[in-house]
């Protein structure tokens, strides 16, 4: 256990070095959210001034960045400057959406890239493997922005899918079923554009570490024993392409999260990405912070499940890195 | 070079050349209004008239304005345009130096010619999205440079020293690949004036990609410089007494060329997209200098998306040059990393 523990403090270092890296960003900034107001001839420099000094942001970047540090250990995340309220509430619910979505997304990439991935390994250099990677080559190049774009021409033309937004404006008076359903309609565009954005990617992996497994002398003497295909595909060939496919399931959170950033703001989901660049836009900078921090976040807490999953797979792990 | 890599490699040529003469290949300046043809839709060359004459040389019907509508356009049969190569068009500086006022492909004045067809001020969509490229393209590729050139040199510094310097600048780039690329992006973008002059925006986006990109290219090159500085004639280089940067410059560095490459070929498509995606957004190039991303700008309006499909053309341009890139990515990685 002791591996984990260690990974978990390099995570709270890591995320640690995050917070003073944004800081010092912040510090080179040169507008904040109150020099906006210094040319409103209604507010007296005295009271911007006294705004300032109400938020601390006179002091000294290291006084700022323990300020900081303390609401964070409150539970606040710092305060935000446009909603008049601490960082993290209204961060969270956002947070939550996001996380709504990429889960989603990424469970339904595993679920269509598996089989997909597996049966074009069986199939190598044949007709359907090769439309299967030409298809994929393609996908991969086309831009996220066009995906989601062209999702919402498809919801904008044919009006089955609800253009953007998570609920709609009269979601609090459904019924529970209508309240499912409304929620999986809006769900289903971004949950797509995420899926195709990150499919393509999976499938190739999937098949070329099948078609590495496929080739090893165990799954022959599996094969020769007479074992049936899908027993030998199943429970010897799917454990034995697991590890890069697990390390790959760790890398690639990232990609997710920034996909799921540009894929929010073009669909209007209420995510994190659409709070950071509504935060950035308002130059209400400690939103941005705290934005910045969650998704960092998920990302080490993925790659910490990825890694508790490389060692349930892969028994060696267990005797002697551990 | 597979046949794949080499058509990657002349769409490329093809591209950059474009943008490069963009004043030339661009029938009109990008800021050229044409306020009675807002959205006309692409002009289509013909050859067969109303008449059913066969002509050589293409001619189009230009858009006239159906009476009481916005936006909505009749071919005009009665009036035929010929289309001239080396138009005689506009004034512009060819490489920003030769004044010149042909162009690749037109017709005479007053009449117009939208390929591509016009966005909301009338404008033609082809020129400014040739225009687009210069900054888009250009972008990629300056700040992949940016990126890598940071990269090199904190990787080798870091690869060929090791120890404290190795420790201190490796944590520093965990802690820049720990943040999601696009929320990193974000970030330090979130930290500089948002209203910027268009070359000003260039450079600051160049700027902004490339410091938050430099750690993947730093830890692979890094890695590069770990293995080669173990070779036996980078020792015996070392027992003859050679001096770090000569050791450096003349046996180690050769040697990440090809990730060097393969590291280039990945990053600007995908810095070519940032900067889309931040002028999209409007944190990027402003109006009325066309970027890729900002031409894409107007499609946040609904009405835009559902009804005038030729404003997604810079979008789908992305999709060649994109794919070209991973094609001379995966070109060089085959090919080129595993040399040495």
């Amino acid at each position: 256990m002791t591996y984990f523990a260690r990974r978990a403090v390099h995570s709270a270092l890591v995320l640690l070095g995050v917070s003073v890296l944004t800081f010092i960003l912040f510090e080179l900034a040169p507008g904040e959210f109150f020099s906006d107001m210094r040319l409103n001839p209604q507010l007296s420099p005295q009271t911007v001034s006294a705004l300032r000094a109400h938020y601390g942001l006179d002091r000294p970047l290291p006084t700022r960045y323990a300020r900081w540090m303390r609401s964070v250990a409150n539970g606040d995340w710092g305060y935000s400057f446009a909603y008049n309220q601490p960082v993290l509430p209204l961060i969270w619910p956002r947070a939550k959406n996001t996380l709504a979505l990429t889960t989603t997304a990424l469970a339904l990439t595993w679920l269509i890239a598996i089989p997909l991935g597996t049966f074009a390994a069986i199939r190598r250099n044949r007709f359907a493997d090769k439309t299967a990677v030409a298809a994929s080559s393609v996908l991969v190049a086309i831009p996220d922005l066009l995906l989601a774009l062209g999702l919402l021409i498809l919801a904008l033309r044919t009006g089955v899918f609800p253009v953007g937004g998570m609920i709609s404006l009269n979601h609090s008076e459904l019924s529970f079923a209508a309240k499912i359903k409304d929620l999986l309609q809006h769900f289903t565009l971004p949950v797509l554009a995420l899926v195709m954005a990150t499919l393509p990617i999976f499938f190739r992996h999937v098949r070329a570490s099948m078609i590495e497994v496929l080739a090893l002398p165990s799954i022959r003497a599996a094969r020769a024993h007479g074992i049936s295909r899908n027993r030998i595909l199943i429970r010897y060939a799917l454990p034995a392409a697991a590890n890069p496919l697990i390390t790959l399931l760790g890398l690639s959170i990232a990609t997710l999260l920034s996909d799921s950033l540009l894929i929010e703001v073009v669909m209007s989901w209420p995510g994190l990405g659409t709070m950071l660049l509504e935060s950035i836009v308002a130059r209400d900078l400690y939103v941005v912070i705290g934005a910045v921090m969650q998704s960092t976040l998920f990302l080490l807490m993925g790659n910490l499940v990825a890694d508790v999953l490389l060692y349930l797979n892969d028994p060696r792990l267990r005797g002697s890195t551990v | 070079m597979s046949k794949t890599a080499k058509a990657a490699m002349l769409l490329l040529c093809l591209a950059y050349g474009m943008a490069i003469f963009a004043g030339f290949f661009a029938p009109y300046d990008y800021a050229e209004q044409d306020r009675e043809h807002p959205f006309a839709p692409p002009t289509r060359l013909r050859f067969v008239d109303s008449t059913g004459k066969l002509h050589v040389v293409p001619f189009v019907y230009p858009w006239r304005s159906k009476e009481n509508t916005f936006a909505e356009y009749e071919a005009d049969v009665l009036h035929p345009v010929a289309v001239t190569f080396l138009v005689k068009g506009g004034e512009y500086k060819l490489l920003g130096l030769l004044s010149c006022n042909r162009h690749f492909l037109g017709v005479a004045a007053p009449a117009r010619i939208a390929l591509l067809g016009t966005d909301g001020y009338g404008r033609d969509q082809l020129s400014r999205l040739i225009w687009g490229g210069r900054i888009s393209l250009f972008a990629g590729l300056v700040a992949a440079a940016v990126a890598l050139g940071l990269g090199m040199l904190v990787g080798s510094v870091s690869g060929y020293f090791g120890g404290v310097v190795d420790g201190v600048l490796m944590r520093l780039a965990e802690v820049f690949l720990a943040v999601p690329w696009l929320y990193l992006l974000f970030a330090v973008r979130a930290f500089l004036p948002l209203r910027i002059s268009p070359s000003e925006a260039f450079f600051l986006l160049v700027g902004v990609i490339g410091v938050a990109g430099w750690a993947r290219p730093a830890r692979l090159i890094r890695g590069v410089v770990l293995a080669a500085k173990e070779k036996n004639y980078v020792l015996a280089a070392r027992g003859f007494g050679a001096s770090h940067l000569h050791i450096l410059l003349r046996h180690i560095l050769p040697q990440t060329w090809g990730v060097f490459l393969t590291q280039a070929a990945l990053l600007i498509p995908q810095y070519i997209l940032a900067e889309v995606t931040l002028s999209y957004f409007g944190l990027g190039v402003a109006e009325p200098v066309p970027s890729w991303g900002n031409m894409l700008g107007s499609l946040q309006q609904y009405h835009v998306l559902a009804s005038y499909w030729w404003m997604l053309a810079p979008a789908l341009a992305l999709i060649p040059v994109c794919w070209a890139y991973y094609a001379v990515a995966n070109f060089a990685h085959e090919r080129l990393e595993f040399l040495h």
